[in-house]
């Protein structure tokens, strides 16, 4: 047996963790485990109590709220009386602004298939786990490649007119070049908060930006035809 | 600690019939408040104890069991509207007259179901983005988070399928809407809305499926996704403490058991 040994072993004698540990650390990481005694409270009575009363405060307010507002209905549904506009819960509504500038395929099927996997996928990249500032490091490249990301979807909104995403989008692309030129060595505060944000972290703000201001103009703010309305204007 | 006086309920716990049913027994111990949680079938997804940080409000929001207050709100105030609901046309849209001039606090179980539904899909929208923006998404976390996305789905479906069954303008023409969106997959689009509604518009037979998916299917599979969901939380090492505060690391991750060290 020529081969260096890849490992080192060690006892551990910490004995109220565990009464005997035998560790095998190869070489390539260090010898380091790392105790935290941090306090604990037993989940029974008082972590539960707290849940409890959490939900009961919620169970109260939506009490009353049931006792003041009634659930709306309107008449029984008639196939051949197609309401203007006929409207998708609120919470489908930020897709139905979509479907008002793109096909269905794309709105309905392509988009929301998108964001569930982008959804499913964050955990699963290193890049969203380290969660490093966008611009810290490799800066320049990474500045190309948002310049390009960022000016190729809003002139893709501006060219199908779709206002209300390129709005948000704009506001976000003008946060992230703060960002580009800020460091965790800015005298300002919101600076070094805004340089310390990863690239995911842009992605679902600009995703949750999006999704407030579409649900938002589609509740409120359509109405015949999907054409802008005023809400107090019926 | 001064001997005190039994009270009834100290007495009721040293009954044989109250023995034979809690298997943690009676007693005030640290180990006897670790049995309740671990010996009890539905509180033993939940780890025995909790860090105290993570119980503050700025932690979590208390968004996850806010969003399970919903949940248990909707079953059994769904439970107590099925005594009066028929899914079928057009005595739907009838019992929900009913509810609101017949049948007692008929209009307040409805209201309280509905408003509870509408804010289950808001928390959990908002548990999303909070376990997002606090990077509780990271392993060994990555699955339960993957479950998280299933169940913010099932709460759209369930919401979903719930809207057709008052049978009213509002509903018909909401699932109108979203089966029109469901027509429109490549290939495949008319079979998913046929299979969707049971016929080519919606119909009586939408209406059917649309209850069952709403009162047994969907609610089961939540209900599953649930228990899951929490009890990973207790295995994955707890609630995510953030690792950029000084020591603070859950005592799994501190193990480094994915950096190649064996534990034996």
């Amino acid at each position: 047996m020529t081969e260096p040994k890849d490992f080192a072993a060690g006892v551990g004698s910490d004995i109220r963790k565990s009464q005997k540990r035998v560790l095998f650390v190869t070489r390539r990481t260090s010898v380091q485990v790392k105790v935290s005694d941090e306090e604990q409270i037993q989940t029974f009575p008082e972590g539960l109590l707290r849940i409890a009363l959490a939900i009961e405060l919620l169970a109260t307010a939506l009490i009353f709220a049931s006792l003041v507002f009634n659930a709306p209905i309107e008449g029984i549904a008639d196939p051949t009386n197609t309401p203007n506009p006929a409207k998708a819960p609120w919470y489908f509504l930020g897709l139905q602004e979509m479907l008002h500038y793109f096909p269905p395929v794309v709105a309905g099927i392509l988009i929301p298939a998108l964001l569930v996997v982008a959804l499913v996928v964050i955990p699963y990249f290193n890049v969203n786990i380290e969660a490093d500032g966008l611009f810290l490091k490799n800066r320049r490249r990474r500045l190309n490649i948002f310049y390009i990301a960022a000016l190729g979807l809003s002139i893709f909104l501006l060219f199908l007119e779709v206002y209300v995403a390129l709005v948000p989008t704009l506001i976000v692309v003008a946060f992230m070049r703060i960002a580009a030129s800020s460091s965790p060595a800015s005298t300002q505060r919101y600076r070094r908060y805004l340089a310390s944000k990863s690239v995911s972290w842009w992605i679902m703000t600009w995703f949750l930006f999006e999704l407030i201001v579409l649900t938002v103009v589609g509740t409120f703010f359509r109405g015949p035809g999907w054409s802008w309305a005023l809400p107090w204007n019926g | 600690m001064p001997r005190r006086t039994d009270t009834y309920y100290e007495k009721l716990q040293r009954t044989r019939i109250w023995r034979s049913i809690f298997r943690s027994g009676a007693g005030y111990s640290t180990l006897h408040r670790a049995l309740a949680i671990q010996q009890n079938i539905f509180l033993h997804l939940f780890s025995t104890k909790v860090r105290r940080r993570m119980l503050t409000f700025r932690a979590t929001w208390y968004l996850g069991a806010l969003t399970l207050g919903t949940f248990f709100i909707l079953v059994v105030t769904g439970v107590l509207l099925m005594l009066y609901y028929h899914p079928s046309v057009p005595q739907a849209y009838a019992d929900m007259k009913d509810l609101k001039f017949v049948v007692s606090s008929g209009m307040f179980l409805r209201n309280l179901h509905r408003w509870s539904a509408h804010t289950m899909v808001f928390l959990v929208f908002a548990h999303m983005f909070k376990v997002f923006y606090r990077g509780a998404y990271r392993p060994p976390r990555q699955f339960n988070w993957v479950i998280g996305v299933v169940l913010l789905l099932t709460t759209l479906l369930l919401s979903y399928t719930g809207y057709l069954l008052p049978w009213d303008q509002l509903a018909f023409w909401a699932i109108t809407v979203g089966s029109n969106i469901a027509s429109a997959v490549p290939v495949f689009g008319d079979k998913v809305s046929f299979l969707m509604l049971g016929g080519h518009q919606v119909n009586a037979n939408a209406l059917l499926r649309f209850y069952v998916l709403h009162c047994v299917i969907l609610p089961l599979a939540a209900a599953l996704l649930i228990a899951v969901h929490m009890w990973r939380i207790r295995k994955d090492g707890g609630l995510y403490v953030r690792q950029s505060q000084p020591g603070v690391e859950s005592p799994r991750e501190s193990h480094a058991d994915e950096a190649g060290v064996v534990k034996v």
